[in-house]
């Protein structure tokens, strides 16, 4: 996209290639245009967020990552290939994890059984126990996670921090690459909040990629390197974190465009909020805006 | 990553002593986490009261054996239900399943004349069909178990009359299958028996305690494991020890002694089944989808496969309990699994402790529970009381049992146990 107002994806990687890089992505559900030309960039080393108001796509964006359903057009490359992503063991396959919000736990199970859940290591047919326990372990070192008792406790004894960071170590178990957390401190407290962005930032000085949604810009400005602005089912802009400030992003979650950011004037004025834009429409007022 | 662990944060392999094992556990039973406590209470309460008030007639061994040879069908029935149950779904079907699958082998081996094998094999291949059809239905279409097996339970009714014919009965005059239910192994036998599952516990619960001690994991005190064994082994014993007795009323005649041959059957399937579940991937993802269906799905289990299996486990091993009521009763009949046989079973899993709630279960739940069964309808009769009482008092144990279920379940949320 040359839209001028759109941030080149090396500025905002910081002159690396991005690792996930969509473009022109669309999706729609029926007569919906829920995803429209979306460019989304994702670094190495670095927690990109995602931003957008409820309704933006943000969910259908990941889920399309996740290959829980494939987008309708539009390029997919991950590492600097093109790449078909159409159900959640491919993308597995690449090295993309997935940490949903509602974390996906089995409350039944301990935690090392959750770690592995659908991928059990086996010998001879049988739960290599011992192998499984002593790699959570060590994930979970890796991670310095410090405030699990013990990992043969039942998931379901865990606090909502706990919870959580047994689910993003599940995303890193598996030489996971990508890293996509859906409001990962939606349900915490202060403290909780705090340790989850530490483990989060850690992630990234590992050298994954790390996509966070979130809904709270103070989480987003703490932890992430660039933001990404889902408005109306379009990317407004993917800048540094650094470059802007929290008016400009809030404007740009709330109207589509902050000063020279964000989307042509044509655009913001054809997807008032709260009306859905035509499918055909915008994106001709699109290309009249570059 | 510059920060590393210290040791004492995360548990690693310390060797916990008898009192932090006891005190686990003690805590685990107050966090709502019973187990088969209750079970084994039940079943100790109620042997006590049975040979309090019928110290002859109860205690024999002849009753004994009995006991056995009744509760081994509910067992096997139970078993199949466990993994249904895991779930957190039902099968209502399962009595006449076995039914059916008992008519569908006493027809291929006297109608048929076939041997006794090709009978079972056909039984057992019915009993996988039905399950197939109602986990399709549950699994692809998502029709409540509930509402899939109600009518499995109806319809199959129909097809076990509709095979035997109105007022008719199957007698089944093979050895083997007779030999199933009825007849004993030699008493050297039994001791061999007991002798290899003893030795066989030992050796399974030292060899993963040393791999996991090697590997720098927690394990079991060897204390506490010569502590199970021991139990084990007295406990065994003296069932052999008991059964091993002449139970003949008059041993000139015919010599009744032994351990009941069935008792090898369930052994088996216990082992096997209990290995299934608790030690492979597959067992794994059972308990998975009963806890969070969606979570497995997202971890990449294939939920309607699983369920389709625990169904077809659950009316296959069904057929296996329909051989054993018509070895037990020496023919097949319209009522065989009927009347209050599924009802029995489900009882026997859910006052073994596994849930209704699906997700918490365990194999041995099944032989546990059908003892406490088999023990009130045998202790019942045994104190002449008509079979309203018997009903009656069963419905109040099961009752007592789901009241359990839902009272652990509850203490376990308040305890951030599940």
């Amino acid at each position: 996209m040359t839209s001028p107002s759109t941030v080149t994806d090396t500025a905002a990687g910081g002159g690396m290639p991005p690792l996930l890089s969509l473009r022109g992505v669309n999706k729609s559900f029926g007569a919906v245009h829920v995803l429209q030309e979306v460019d989304f960039d994702a670094f190495p080393g670095q927690v990109t967020a995602l931003v957008g108001d409820n309704g933006a796509g943000k969910s259908t964006l990941i889920k399309g990552i996740a290959g829980i359903y494939g987008f309708d057009s539009g390029s997919y490359s991950f590492d600097g290939h093109d790449v078909t992503v159409t159900s959640p063991k491919q993308a597995n396959a690449l090295g993309i994890e997935v940490v949903y919000q509602d974390l996906a736990l089995c409350d039944n199970l301990d935690i090392v059984h959750n770690l592995f859940l659908g991928r059990e290591i086996t010998k001879h047919g049988r739960l290599d126990e011992a192998t499984m326990e002593r790699r959570a372990k060590e994930t979970l070192a890796g991670l310095s996670v410090r405030t699990v008792k013990s990992i043969r406790q039942q998931v379901a004894s865990l606090s909502g921090g706990q919870r959580q960071t047994v689910a993003i170590a599940r995303s890193v178990l598996w030489n996971s690459k990508v890293v996509i957390l859906d409001e990962p401190t939606a349900a915490l407290g202060v403290a909780q909040t705090e340790q989850v962005l530490k483990l989060v930032r850690r992630l990234a000085d590992n050298g994954l990629a790390v996509v966070l949604i979130s809904h709270n810009l103070n989480d987003v400005f703490e932890v992430a390197d660039s933001i990404s602005v889902l408005y109306l089912g379009r990317m407004a802009a993917q800048v540094r974190a650094g470059e802007v400030n929290r008016n400009q992003v809030v404007e740009l979650i709330t109207g589509g465009r902050s000063g020279d950011l964000g989307l042509g004037p044509a655009d913001a004025l054809a997807t008032s909020p709260g009306q859905r834009p035509d499918p055909t429409g915008p994106l001709g007022a699109n290309v009249e805006a570059s | 990553m510059t920060t590393t662990l210290a040791p004492e944060e995360i548990e690693t392999g310390t060797q916990p002593t008898i009192r932090d094992a006891v005190n686990d556990y003690l805590s685990r039973v107050r966090g709502g986490d019973v187990g088969a406590l209750p079970a084994v209470l039940g079943l100790v309460a109620l042997t006590i009261v049975f040979a309090a008030l019928r110290p002859t007639t109860f205690t024999n061994a002849f009753n004994f054996a009995n006991l056995i040879h009744q509760s081994a069908a509910l067992i096997v029935i139970a078993m199949g239900l466990v993994f249904v149950l895991l779930l957190g779904e039902i099968d209502l079907s399962a009595g006449y399943a076995a039914g059916t699958g008992a008519a569908v082998m006493g027809i291929v081996l006297t109608r048929q004349g076939q041997p006794w094998y090709l009978a079972v094999l056909a039984g057992l291949a019915t009993g996988a069909v039905i399950g197939a059809c109602i986990g399709l239905l549950v699994s692809r279409l998502g029709i409540p178990s509930f509402v899939v097996t109600l009518a499995a339970f109806l319809g199959l009714q129909g097809v076990l009359l509709q095979l035997i014919g109105e007022g008719g009965t199957i007698s089944l005059r093979d050895k083997t299958l007779l030999a199933l239910n009825n007849n004993n192994l030699p008493v050297w036998g039994g001791w061999v028996l007991f002798v290899v599952v003893v030795a066989g516990y030992a050796a399974v619960t030292f060899s993963r305690a040393t791999s996991r001690r090697k590997g720098g994991l927690h394990a079991d005190a060897t204390e506490i494991i010569l502590a199970k064994v021991a139990v084990l082994a007295v406990l065994l014993g003296a069932a052999t020890f008991f059964l091993s007795r002449e139970r003949s009323r008059n041993a000139a005649v015919s010599s009744i002694k032994g351990v009941p041959e069935v008792v090898l059957l369930l052994l088996v399937l216990l082992v096997g089944l209990n290995f299934l579940l608790g030690r492979t991937s597959f067992g794994r993802h059972v308990y998975a989808v009963g806890g969070n269906a969606e979570a497995a799905r997202r971890a990449g289990i294939n939920v309607p496969r699983v369920r389709l299996i625990c169904f077809v486990m659950c009316s296959t091993l069904a057929a296996v309990g329909g051989f054993l009521l018509a070895s037990y009763d020496n023919s097949v009949s319209p009522t065989t699994g009927g009347s209050d046989t599924l009802l029995y079973a489900v009882g026997a899993a859910v006052i073994g402790g596994t849930s209704l709630f699906g997700g918490k279960g365990k194999v041995m739940d099944a032989v546990l529970g059908g003892l406490v069964i088999a023990v009130i309808i045998n202790g019942m009769g045994l104190l002449n009381q008509p079979s309203a009482v018997v009903y009656m008092v069963t419905g109040i144990v099961l009752l007592v049992a789901a009241s359990v279920d839902a009272i652990s379940r509850r203490r376990a949320a308040a305890t951030g146990r599940v």
